[in-house]
């Protein structure tokens, strides 16, 4: 996966300024940036579902634009942030979504493992929407498992995109869900997600890629891009960051050294 | 060899559940017959059971009777053709109302109730009042083959007009959706109010019945306008079912699972206009068909569109004819006008889906 120089305008706003990224088979990267700086932006770029204003996505060396919509998701899986389903659909409904025309008979043990890493099997026969919100995010995860299983095994590895997959979950499920996608990205596939939890990012990705202001402020292996002062410019806020076991952990302290008296 | 069996297991308790829904059609496809069988012998002229095999003509005597000649021209003239008609608007309402749905993600979206069907009358109605004029003299003969057209541009019109408005960059907003269907349908109907006060009496019963809806002007020709339309439109559902599908999870998700949203949008709003025009065109306007019939199957049969798809077609041709035979008994020699009914039983419906909706919405 290949992006370059990509721009976003909306209106009058640069939502992206010139990010180039190029991520390759079995990497694991992680964005991280405040709110607000492009991460979901350039997600879902690189996702062809947006079109960059200027610039361009590559995939396996071919323009991600020249790929037809069922072409792209045998070649790339993506979790959105937030999915409202309507429809009383069981999780197995849902997570069978992820294998397109596929049959429940095709697929039964690939949707049955998915389920298994998630720990939703008890709840496959459950209705998505009585769910818990953590749980219907586990339930959605899983579907894009399938997916990417469904076109890996035809296509060989491709791209998993995460866009805060984490936001629900409690922290066992948190640990869970960012082993699987590093078993996915050991096994060869290229996995980018957005992650907030700064640990969790440092503590699983191979490679930080820092947004700020829609722009490209870092990118690197975590001794590179997790210091107190990159974390200082980025997030305005005071860390400290101690190591333990040789990976590096942000501890942050209060926004500012000044009592907030007044 | 413990996978394979444990697959299997899995499976049968799969089908022990709600998803026990292959028997959904043969099932709906019994009712249908039985209802239609109902249909047949009662109405203005009574064909008890026991006569029914005669006046279809299945006993085969040479020289009929003159009670079978009667029973057989009812039937076959009369009864038949609105029976059949009446099966596929039904039908047609029910698939219009599960697409619509599927497509704005909202089980109260509703051909009839955004406004879609009275576009749809409202075309149909200008097409009677013009065709008829005298400057329409040479076209009069064509009304049969324009009304459905005029019909379905009506609505293909108003289904546009509708999706314009209310989607906005890939999102779709229910509570701006249904509130440019009330207008919507506040434009057509002053439309068709207008062309009441240029109408002549003639045109204006026809005007009337398209206003409250009524299988009474069936005929053959109309059976054999429908036909083609629902065949098509069933073997289109197959083919928009899986996307309809995923589109449940957002447009954006959809398309990241490889749907080809743009064209899904395109093939189900023409399939709702067609499917809506034709079968107001015949019937007029009804309303409520199409919420009550998919509602009441999501909650059977769940919502997977391969399903429910065609499972609407033959429910909705059920109720329909249900509704079409109260409809020209209860007033018996007069008759009702069905949408009369379907609004009757339709619109508590639509209350209980709006209430357990804020039922589920509060804190």
């Amino acid at each position: 996966m290949e992006a370059r120089g990509l721009v976003k305008r909306a209106g009058r706003a640069t939502l992206l300024d010139g990010v180039s990224l190029t991520v390759a088979a079995g990497e694991m990267v992680a964005i991280i940036g405040p709110n607000g700086a492009g991460k979901s932006t350039l997600l879902r770029l690189l996702s062809g579902d947006l079109r960059a204003s200027e610039g361009e996505v590559r995939l396996k060396q071919r323009d991600i634009g020249s790929y037809t919509p069922p072409e792209l998701a045998a070649r790339r899986a993506m979790l959105s942030q937030h999915i409202n389903v309507t429809f009383p659909f069981t999780v197995e409904e849902v997570v069978l979504m992820g294998a397109g025309e596929r049959s429940l008979r095709e697929v039964g043990p690939l949707v049955d493992a998915a389920l298994d890493e998630v720990g939703l099997s008890h709840f496959r026969e459950r209705q998505l929407p009585t769910l818990s919100g953590g749980e219907q995010q586990r339930a959605h995860f899983a579907r894009v498992l399938v997916q990417l299983a469904c076109g890996e095994a035809e296509h060989g590895p491709g791209l998993l995109l995460l866009d805060e997959p984490t936001s629900s979950l409690d922290l066992r499920h948190q640990i869970d869900l960012v082993e699987a996608a590093r078993r996915r990205a050991a096994a060869g596939t290229a996995v980018i997600a957005i992650l907030h939890d700064l640990n969790l990012a440092i503590r699983f990705a191979d490679r930080l890629v820092v947004l700020s202001g829609g722009r490209l402020a870092a990118d690197g292996p975590r001794a590179n891009v997790v210091t107190r002062e990159i974390i200082r410019d980025i997030f305005e806020i005071d860390a400290v960051v101690h190591e333990a076991d040789g990976v590096p952990y942000v501890l942050p302290q209060s926004m500012r050294a000044v009592p907030a008296s007044r | 060899m413990s996978v394979a069996i444990g697959a299997g297991a899995r499976g049968l308790r799969r089908h022990a559940g709600r998803r026990s829904a292959s028997f959904a059609i043969p099932l709906l496809l019994a009712v249908l017959a039985a209802t239609a069988i109902v249909a047949l012998t009662v109405g203005a002229a009574g064909i008890p059971l026991s006569r029914l095999p005669n006046a279809l003509g299945f006993a085969g005597n040479a020289t009929p009777d003159s009670l079978t000649a009667r029973d057989q021209l009812v039937l076959w003239s009369i009864r038949i053709p609105r029976i059949a008609a009446t099966a596929m608007v039904g039908g047609l309402l029910a698939a219009a109302g599960a697409i619509m749905q599927g497509l704005f993600r909202n089980p109260l979206a509703d051909p009839a109730l955004v406004g879609v069907s009275s576009g749809g009358a409202l075309a149909a109605a200008s097409a009677i009042v013009f065709t008829d004029s005298r400057f329409g003299e040479t076209l009069r003969f064509l009304q049969a083959e324009l009304l459905p057209l005029a019909a379905f541009a009506g609505s293909l019109a108003t289904t546009a007009i509708l999706y314009g408005i209310s989607s906005r960059s890939g999102r779709t907003s229910i509570a701006i959706f249904l509130l440019a269907g009330v207008a919507i349908t506040a434009i057509a109907n002053a439309g068709i109010g207008l062309l009441v006060f240029i109408a002549d009496d003639r045109q204006l019963r026809d005007i009337t019945f398209w206003m409250l809806g009524s299988m009474s002007g069936a005929t053959w020709t109309k059976a054999a306008v429908l036909a083609p339309v629902l065949g098509t439109g069933l073997a289109a559902c197959a083919f928009i079912a899986r996307g309809l599908d995923l589109l449940v999870l957002g447009e954006a998700d959809a398309f990241h699972g490889g749907v080809d949203v743009e064209r899904l949008k395109r093939i189900s709003i023409v399939m709702v206009s067609a499917m809506t025009g034709v079968a107001v065109s015949i019937s007029g306007v009804i309303g409520f068909v199409g919420i009550v019939v998919p509602h009441l199957l999501r909650l059977v049969i769940g919502p997977a569109h391969r399903l429910l798809l065609p499972a609407s077609v033959l429910l909705g041709a059920i109720l329909m004819v249900g509704a079409d035979t109260l409809a020209r008994t209860i007033v018996a020699p007069a008759e009702m006008p069905i949408g009369i009914l379907t609004a009757a039983v339709g619109a508590p419906v639509f209350l209980g889906i709006l209430l357990r909706q804020r039922g589920l919405a509060a804190p």
